[in-house]
């Protein structure tokens, strides 16, 4: 392989790993919490701006930076949050993606930050220690480091007490009010960690295209975000991994390798991509919602039962 | 600013919201009815648009083209109804948010394929004029035209809905399910039947908006979403609230565009007015679903108490 | 200890509640009975907080808990049981009295340390475990349960938050009857921990149990005395009691 397709696929997996924070993020709210968030693209774009924004004003420290983004995103999470889970049921999932909806306009209106044109920015952030993010190499190791805590975090969340309390919520809101747990707190603390992962992620993806637009907060980007979770396995640890390394890796394939037979049966098949994913999503929905990883368990679960 | 500009945009508003009741109204019934969320309405709004874009071609004329449309999207409807969407009902949010947001690729896709990206429906040259409504206040015939429309078809919904036994049946499974399906009422004929009435009403819109924007490949979803705020607003499972809701969204966003840029250009330094004025304008609507969500968490009409 | 004064509740046409003034006395076990639609669920409701009265106060232990939600009630020592069965599916027996422990002591902003850690809530748990009967399930989900043995955890989860008061909403529901009496030997050992507002329909539980009765007929309460004065009562026996004691 030559080096610039290397450079590329070293590119390509920061950007699948970018994703997989992403989704597993809205897993944690969606899966875990069974709040049912469409506007999970809002805090990821917030914290992709904020990020741009202090980058744009001059700040390249990504010490800096980052933690901001992840403020932003919190913030953002914990307004549309506190208003949001008061509702329920179609109401709640309604009123997260008009939120996010609002957002995407607001964001779009900002002609000093490139409005619907985006912003451009000139370098990726700093580190420090010597270390060039501009590398992709030196990227795919910040960024496999921080989804590597990132999911070890959610492991020691899911089984804490907190981790607990969010399934249980999820699994019977009535009783678990009935049995002293304030659910509206901990509903809302659950959505404004997601979020702010979320926005961690948008931080990354900023630095990594050097770019930002307002596409990036669009609603059609929080559905992406839903079936990579569902395709992955909702409320399973690493859902959001597999779901965002399984959709993109497709993607990328569809778009650049053209299958010849494939393409006398449906000429520009590579052009009505969206059919495809559109009928798989709709197949995992209807025979398959446990998604891959939930395949995964019960095949093991399987094995180990049928007789040897 | 004259109080004729002022009348103009208020018309605009009223024209623009009575569209969104068309949309809204189907929408509030299968959310109530069923406690299905629908993401594929806006599709439905779509496929009414391209629709009657052919049938206009086909006729030659513009009111038969559209009325065409409409049962050809009803019919549409009711396929998917019963095939798909029925298989979502007793499933959990999440699968109908996820299944509904795969047949927008799917439908996206399809009329691409079928009919390209975007087709044309021209505004009928009868009606392209202005009317003299008043000295002074001369307003397009067509949005004229859209306006009656929307307001007879609002008229006979309310008809339909308060002084029909279908419409006893379809406010009794909206404000409680289970009790009429006690009761004996054929849930699904009737959703079949609530859901093709709502896809004509989707085509009707569609149609009739065409002529004003384009007809393109994903104009259904920027609309649902103004639906949903709609429904919001005014309350799952209540036609009344779909009315007061459109009118209002209507009505509020026309006028925040129109005017909110020039009042914050009064009041702030021209930079501060001329970023934040639009911003402020394009996300109106959605302030004022969040201060009415914050105090009735229902809507101002929920079907269920 | 419980006090209810002038509770009214109404939904559109239907008086659920019409002007229940009740009390319940520390340490006893205070029967609600009634025919079905009374409205001995929805008073539950308004004294634990899931539903809100129209009128009328609610007082525990001479505080006024009316506008206080749920979930602080519970932590002021009510707890209920459900008619309907609502327990966590999902969750093993022992997680489901588990959590309920959890939510007792302390916060869950707790982020990082594991729960199975917690060696003082699983041993309160499996206490109450014991207490209800179900060592054996201990692991078992909570949905493959036996009714029977759900309506125990059911009870076992209003038990686990250490209450001073326990409203059981109907606990024997569809129980057979050595269900039945295991129920009301569990009853009668929790009445020396705290008061009792037992909902039942099942006569016999609620005579060989209840320190007083309460009869409630279309959202009003008709009557409160001790067993043998209601037995004797005219009016219910009228209202309720006629066919049920006559068979």
């Amino acid at each position: 392989m030559q080096a610039t397709d290397q450079l590329f696929y070293v590119s390509f997996a920061s950007r699948v790993m970018i994703y997989a924070l992403a989704a597993t993020s809205l897993n944690l709210v969606l899966g875990y919490g069974g709040m049912v968030s469409f506007g999970h693209a809002a805090f990821v774009g917030a914290g992709a701006y904020a990020a741009s924004i202090l980058m744009a004003e001059g700040v390249t420290s990504a010490w800096i930076a980052w933690p901001a983004a992840v403020a932003a995103a919190a913030l953002l999470a914990w307004g549309i949050g506190a208003i949001s889970l008061r509702t329920r049921g179609v109401y709640f999932i309604m009123i997260t993606l008009a939120f996010a909806q609002m957002m995407f306009y607001l964001v779009n209106s900002m002609k000093a930050y490139g409005g619907d044109e985006g912003l451009s920015l000139p370098r990726r952030a700093e580190i420090g220690f010597g270390l060039d993010l501009g590398s992709e190499v030196v990227f795919y190791y910040a960024v496999l480091c921080i989804l590597a805590s990132m999911v070890f975090l959610l492991y020691r969340l899911i089984n804490s007490r907190f981790g607990r309390v969010i399934v249980a919520i999820r699994e019977n809101e009535a009783r678990a009010e009935a049995i002293g747990l304030p659910v509206f707190r901990y509903q809302l603390a659950c959505f404004v960690i997601a979020g702010a992962a979320g926005g961690l992620a948008g931080a990354l993806l900023a630095s990594h295209g050097k770019y930002v637009n307002p596409g990036v907060l669009h609603w059609a980007q929080s559905g992406t975000l839903m079936i990579m979770v569902i395709l992955g396995g909702v409320g399973r640890l690493w859902g959001g991994v597999i779901g965002a390394a399984v959709l993109l890796c497709l993607e990328h394939l569809i778009a650049d390798y053209p299958l010849g037979w494939l393409e006398r049966l449906a000429p520009n098949y590579q052009q009505h991509g969206n059919l495809g994913v559109g009928l798989v999503l709709l197949a995992i929905v209807l025979f398959a919602p446990q998604g891959i990883a939930g395949l995964l368990s019960r095949r093991k679960a399987e094995a180990k039962r049928a007789p040897a | 600013m004259s109080w004729i500009l002022i009348l103009e945009q208020a018309l605009n508003g009223l024209q623009f919201g009575l569209m969104l009741f068309l949309l809204a109204a189907g929408l509030t019934l299968v959310f109530g009815i069923m406690d299905m969320i629908n993401l594929a309405h806006g599709s439905l709004y779509m496929l009414g648009a391209f629709l009657a874009s052919t049938f206009v071609a086909l006729t030659g004329s513009f009111t038969a083209g559209v009325l065409l449309a409409l049962p050809a999207t009803a019919i549409l409807g009711m396929i998917l109804e019963t095939t798909i969407l029925r298989t979502l009902y007793e499933r959990d949010h999440l699968s109908q948010v996820l299944a509904t947001f795969a047949l927008i690729l799917i439908l996206n896709e399809a009329v691409r394929l079928v009919w390209g990206s975007d087709a044309a429906l021209p505004m009928p040259a009868a009606l392209s004029g202005p009317v003299e409504l008043l000295p002074g206040l001369r307003y397009p015939a067509y949005r004229l035209v859209i306006i009656v429309v929307g307001l007879a078809v609002a008229l006979l919904l309310y008809f339909l809905v308060a002084k029909t036994r279908i419409g006893m049946l379809v406010r009794a499974g909206a404000s409680n399910r289970e009790m009429a399906l006690a009761m004996g009422v054929n849930i699904r004929w009737l959703f079949t039947a609530v859901f093709g009435a709502g896809a004509a009403l989707c085509a009707l819109a569609g149609a009739m908006l065409a002529p004003l924007f384009a007809v393109q490949v994903g104009m259904g979803e920027n609309i649902l979403i103004l639906a949903f705020v709609v429904i919001v607003i005014g309350g799952i499972g209540s036609i009344r609230g779909a009315l007061v809701g459109a009118l209002v969204v209507g009505v509020v966003d026309t006028i925040g565009r129109a005017f909110l840029p020039i009042l914050f250009g009064h009041f702030f330094q021209p930079r501060v007015a001329s970023a934040a004025g639009p911003a402020i304008a394009s996300v109106s609507i959605y302030l004022l679903m969040a201060v009415v969500l914050y105090f009735k968490p229902k809507g101002l009409f929920p079907a269920r108490g | 200890m419980l006090r209810l004064e002038h509770l009214c509740k109404r939904f559109g046409g239907v008086v659920a509640t019409d002007d229940v003034t009740l009390e319940v006395a520390a340490g006893e076990v205070h029967a609600l009975i009634g025919p079905n639609g009374a409205g001995k669920t929805t008073l539950i409701g308004q004294i634990c907080g899931g539903l809100a009265p129209d009128h009328g106060d609610v007082f525990f232990e001479n505080r006024k808990i009316t506008k206080i939600p749920q979930h602080a009630r519970i932590a002021a020592g009510l707890a209920r049981s459900y008619q309907i069965t609502s327990i966590f599916r999902s969750f093993s027996v022992l997680d489901n009295l588990a959590l309920a422990v959890q939510a007792r002591t302390g916060s869950s902003f707790s982020f990082w340390k594991p729960v199975a850690k917690e060696k003082m809530i699983f041993d309160e748990a499996l206490s109450v475990l014991e207490e209800i009967g179900l060592q054996e399930k201990k692991n078992h989900l909570a949905s493959t349960l036996a009714h029977g043995e759900q309506r125990a955890l059911e009870v076992g989860l209003a038990l686990a938050t250490q209450p001073k008061l326990v409203l059981l909403d109907e606990p024997m529901a569809g129980m057979g009857p050595e269900e039945s009496s295991r129920m009301i030997e569990l009853i009668s050992r929790v009445r020396s921990r705290a008061a009792v507002l037992l909902v039942e329909h099942d006569m016999d539980a609620v005579f060989r149990l209840a320190d007083r009765i309460s009869v409630l007929v279309d959202g009003r309460l008709i009557t409160t005395d001790v067993p043998e004065k209601i037995k004797l009562n005219e009016e219910v026996r009228r209202a309720y009691l006629g066919d049920e004691l006559a068979a």
